[in-house]
């Protein structure tokens, strides 16, 4: 309903208010005159009325005023069909959230606060900032919605593309935060997952049979799938061949490979979405790690690196080299990864190296490229992970 | 609303290039410039001379203290803008990007702040 009024009042905070009104005015009325037909309707009519009032009530210019009315009025013709409009509506505001013209913290925050709904202060504990901080953020940016002219618009078909690619990304850092934490006590922030997915399900109810939004539910579901069995009770890291397969989600499994499935049959240029989501499909499917088909997780790897060539997906490949070619060539590939200096500071790389290094029988070596990565990693449940990892190679613990 | 289309370019790949590719650029210009016309937003445009060619002015203590050139070294220069009226910030930047130097340069697009919003 928000996203109607704003697209009827052509203003983010008037909108937002506009609605608390509407809803208070709800909860002296409808007792009284009983619920109307069509609450929606009716709380967007009468939020609509609000938000002219508000208008009328703090121009401080009479040439805005004039303006604001104009637009609402012209707004009005639309809102007695706001049942059919609503659709369109959250599809124009999500694209507006995830404006390029927005920084990336912005786009996200927007894009949580705004579409999911959450409050300011759950938005602001996801990334670890207080109440006030985000709260200033999110000002900041809706002032740079109105006073640039970010449009409340879908964009065109010659844009639509790679405005949607953008979509994609805040949609996929808000799963991979909540999959993932980069930083605090938590392996995972299960509520970010949900609202993530939720806003896969909306783009795909919203443009339907896209390969690229297919791709990333598809990949989102089958990674969060695994979710119950990544992380054991005292809340340490379970990797993909420990993990007790029971506690997999089988009903979101057989989702996710249907949708990747579809993805990757329509006849476009594959999504890095839908291949990352055909190697995570590969993991689900095997029954173990030697059952599982590294050779074809290695080629899709090669084809996700020429779709989105950066350090991480170099990573994941060289690991998948390890398991067809073993960890000498992985080894290789890892240090040609770091000697372009790309991504020293990144403790999975040194974990990688330590993981190489341990196979090959190189423990003391393995044992300096482990602490690296100890020192670089910032999520507890990953340094214990390798902290135990130093223990396993032999020569007592070290924190 | 209006906004103002500032274009950095590397002055020094513009003086390097020979009399046909610079000719190719100012047809390139021209054809742009009557398209912006044409479609109505055109408001204001204007190539400005080199940065060696420009002076800084500042007063301090009530005193006028004229300086060569800006202090920055950077990559690219100001070298000319465009004032266009577009619908909101996606129909700006897709005229930007119409900018023949957007292919090389960068094209900085800024919404004109109207008096009465102040």
């Amino acid at each position: 309903m928000v996203a109607t009024l704003i697209r009827l009042l052509g203003d983010f905070d008037l909108a937002e208010e506009a609605l608390q009104e509407a809803l208070a005015a709800a909860l002296e009325q409808w007792p009284l005159h009983g619920i109307p037909n069509n609450p929606r309707a009716w709380l967007i009519r009468t939020g609509h009325n609000k938000g002219i009032d508000r208008i009328r009530r703090q121009a401080t210019f009479r040439q805005k005023v004039l303006e604001r009315e104009a637009a609402a009025e012209i707004g009005t013709a639309g809102a007695d069909q706001n049942d059919d409009s609503f659709g369109d509506d959250r599809l124009r505001l999500i694209f507006t959230c995830c404006h390029p013209a927005l920084n990336g913290e912005s786009q996200i925050a927007l894009t949580l606060r705004i579409v999911c709904g959450l409050s300011t202060e759950a938005v602001g504990r996801a990334f670890l900032v207080s109440e006030e901080t985000m709260a200033q953020r999110l000002v900041r940016a809706k002032k740079k919605i109105r006073d640039a002219g970010i449009p409340y618009e879908t964009p065109e078909p010659s844009t639509l593309q790679v405005r949607l690619d953008g979509v994609l990304a805040v949609v996929y850092s808000v799963f991979t935060e909540g999959y993932a934490a980069t930083a605090g006590a938590e392996l995972t922030n299960d509520a970010l997952c949900g609202e993530a997915i939720r806003l896969g399900r909306l783009l795909d109810a919203l443009m339907p049979d896209n390969a690229a939004v297919l791709g990333l539910l598809a990949l989102m579901l089958l990674h969060d799938a695994r979710r119950a069995a990544r992380v054991s009770r005292a809340g340490d890291v379970i990797l993909l061949e420990q993990q007790d397969r029971g506690l997999w989600d089988q009903r979101q499994i057989a989702e996710g490979l249907e949708l990747v499935e579809r993805s990757l049959r329509k006849h476009e240029r594959a999504s890095r979405y839908a291949v990352e989501a055909a190697i995570a499909a590969l993991h689900v499917r095997a029954r173990d790690k030697a059952d599982t088909d590294w050779r074809q997780i290695m080629g899709l790897y090669e084809v996700l690196l020429r779709l989105n060539p950066t350090p991480v997906v170099e990573l994941n490949r060289a690991a998948a080299v390890s398991m067809v070619d073993g960890p000498q060539r992985a080894l290789d590939l890892v240090d040609s990864l770091a000697a372009r200096g790309a991504v020293t500071d990144y403790h999975l790389l040194h974990a990688a190296r330590g993981n190489f290094l341990a196979r090959l029988g190189r423990s003391a070596e393995a044992r300096t490229a482990y602490e690296t990565a100890l020192a670089a990693a910032k999520l507890e449940p990953e340094r214990r992970l390798l902290a135990d990892r130093i223990a396993a190679l032999g020569e007592g613990p070290t924190r | 609303m209006q906004y103002l289309l500032l274009i950095y370019a590397n002055e020094n790949e513009i003086q390097a290039m020979g009399t046909a590719e610079l000719g190719t650029m100012m047809q390139e210009y021209a054809e742009f410039t009557k398209s912006v016309v044409q479609a109505g937003q055109f408001k204001a445009a204007d190539r400005l001379r080199p940065v060696s060619t420009a002076s800084t002015v500042r007063v301090r203590n009530g005193k006028v203290v004229v300086t060569d050139g800006p202090f920055a070294e950077t990559r690219e220069q100001l070298g000319g803008y465009y004032q266009i009226e577009a619908k909101n910030l996606d129909e700006a930047l897709a005229v930007a990007a119409r900018i023949p130097s957007s292919k090389r340069g960068s094209i900085e697009v800024r919404p004109i702040w109207p008096a009465e919003d102040y």
